[in-house]
């Protein structure tokens, strides 16, 4: 790592305060993705800004939902009872993320900020218009086997956020709190926080420079209560997804009433799909309708020589979380 | 698998009066206890507009005995350890977090110490596997491997031993499939995995 100072915030309004200061810097909470980002060279910051004494903490019922602070760690929200029981999928977004250490670690909204594990953007040797702005994107031809599918353009065609816990939020609705000086908070949906590559892959969320993320909210809703996440990789534990669904359904007398669907792996962005969704509605829950939600959740697909498996793949996981949901 | 590591939604929470239960009742309630809205000074590691820059003198609880260390703040937990403290048993492996080989417990929780910075463990308690035996007494953990022959070439192994005996407390060993799922963030290139389950396994059962 490169050299660097290190500060205590004891206040959101001090840690924006040095943050301003030297806008170079960095936020600290966990330090999982941090600290290995820097360790590979990938984010050089000249100060670290240590927010673990913010009080961004709790996981309460509010009249929005739940909302989970920012610097709870994955462990403690896990296997919360409140997210156990009402958002199950969240709570296995989780749990099949990561090692247990990691989970032990790891806050929420430093998961929220991960970066994606495309081998080309982690290896300073080769071009990468992420890291470096116009200097081209060798996985477009090169091995793309775990890169997206979904919402990708001709300059990169990263899972920018390659975790769990977005696709999840993303299917639930979930809606975060920002905060870039005291008294200056806002409310972004999960779904609108992340941008599209499309020319500028450099720039991957709506976050302002120096602003917090305060906290995490779920709306309460009977697909959230009924839902899943399923996640498919080339290990059984510990490793990310090449593809994976976060699905909640409210069934009524056979029938869909409700329907939420977002997919891992496979998008620049965790994928929402709200097309899926309408293709469930108002549908009986069968395996016909699944299959045909699941197609045309993938329409929009661009695979690559090497990612092609994952149209289907990505389709059969969705299919299968949906089957799961259905029968439980 | 699924039905191991998920309770289906509505499952009774455990009141047996676990560790595990009983850990996340306390937490919560001194969770609340100890969230003011304020930070007093005492509890910060630095003061205010206060920066760390280059070797500081900093002061790690490690195995029930303070030590001070001069380090830079890019210094890890696990360089502190092996290099300035002098206790080797904790292992570098891949010094990305991918590993496991430098699984310590900080503050009761197993934490990988490449990823953690030695200034924030500051005012924590460290735990590493020089501190697990009692004197020549070797920890339940510690015999298990022994007895069932949990390592090959013995590098990942101190991480092992302390996943473990986390993995046992948190109440994650109460099947082979849990326990697989809950050890998996702890690599063994040997692939001596069904030795360190049957060790992890039978630490659980004691109880």
């Amino acid at each position: 790592m490169n050299d660097f100072s290190y500060t205590q915030a004891a206040t959101a309004k001090e840690a924006t305060a040095l943050r301003k200061d030297t806008p170079a810097a960095a936020y600290i909470a966990g330090g999982t993705t941090l600290l290995d980002l820097m360790k590979a060279h990938l984010e050089e910051h000249p100060q670290l800004i240590d927010i673990n004494l913010l009080p961004f903490k709790g996981i309460e019922q509010t009249k929005d939902g739940l909302r989970i602070g920012a610097l709870e760690t994955m462990s403690d929200v896990a296997e919360h009872p409140l997210l156990v029981q009402a958002y199950p999928a969240v709570s296995q977004s989780l749990l099949l993320a990561a090692s247990p250490q990691l989970r032990n670690m790891a806050s929420i909204g430093g998961n929220i900020l991960q970066r994606t594990r495309c081998g080309y953007f982690r290896d300073p040797a080769f071009p990468c218009n992420k890291r470096v702005p116009g200097s081209g994107c060798p996985a477009l031809a090169g091995d793309n086997h775990n890169l997206a599918i979904l919402g990708v353009s001709e300059h990169c065609i990263a899972n920018s956020y390659p975790g769990d816990l977005s696709v999840a939020l993303a299917a639930f609705d979930a809606v975060l709190t920002l905060e870039r000086a005291k008294g200056k908070q806002r409310q972004v949906p999960l779904t609108d926080f992340y941008r599209l590559p499309g020319a500028t892959p450099h720039i991957e969320t709506v976050l302002e420079p120096g602003e917090l993320i305060v906290a995490v909210t779920i709306p309460a809703a009977s697909h959230a209560q009924r839902s899943a996440y399923l996640k498919v990789r080339e290990r059984s534990s510990y490793a990310y997804a090449l593809a994976s669904a976060a699905v909640g359904l409210e069934v009524q007398g056979g029938a869909i009433r409700a329907a939420r669907v977002a997919l891992g792996g496979v998008g620049a962005q965790p994928w929402r799909s709200r097309e899926a969704e309408k293709a469930l509605v108002g549908q009986p829950a069968t395996e016909a309708t699944f299959r045909a939600a699941a197609a045309v959740a993938l329409q929009g697909a661009q695979p690559r020589e090497h990612n092609r498996y994952k149209v289907e793949l990505a389709q059969n996981t969705l299919v299968r979380a949906l089957q799961q949901v259905a029968g439980s | 698998m699924e039905s191991d590591l998920f309770p289906p939604a509505g499952a009774p929470q455990p009141e047996d009066g676990s560790r595990r239960s009983f850990m996340k009742q306390a937490g919560g309630i001194l969770g609340l206890a100890l969230a003011p809205p304020l930070v007093g000074q005492a509890e910060r590691l630095t003061a205010y507009s206060k920066v760390i820059q280059g070797a500081t003198d900093i002061t790690l609880r490690v195995n029930g005995q303070a030590h001070t260390v001069r380090v830079e703040p890019r210094v890890t937990l696990l360089d502190a350890l092996r290099e300035r403290l002098d206790l080797t048993g904790t292992k570098k492996g891949c010094d990305h977090g991918q590993c496991g080989a430098c699984t310590v417990h900080v503050g009761g929780r197993r934490t990988l110490s490449c990823l953690t910075l030695a200034v924030m463990a500051q005012g924590k308690e460290i735990t590493t596997i020089e501190g697990l035996s009692q004197g020549e007494q070797l920890h339940p953990m510690q015999q298990a491997f022994l007895k069932h022959d949990g390592f090959q070439c013995g590098y990942c192994t101190p991480g092992q031993i302390m996943s473990g005996v986390a993995c046992v407390q948190e109440g994650h060993a109460s099947t082979d499939a849990q326990a697989r799922e809950w050890m998996s963030g702890n690599l063994c290139r040997c692939g001596a995995y069904p030795n360190i389950l049957a060790a992890v396994r039978e630490v659980a059962q004691r109880g």
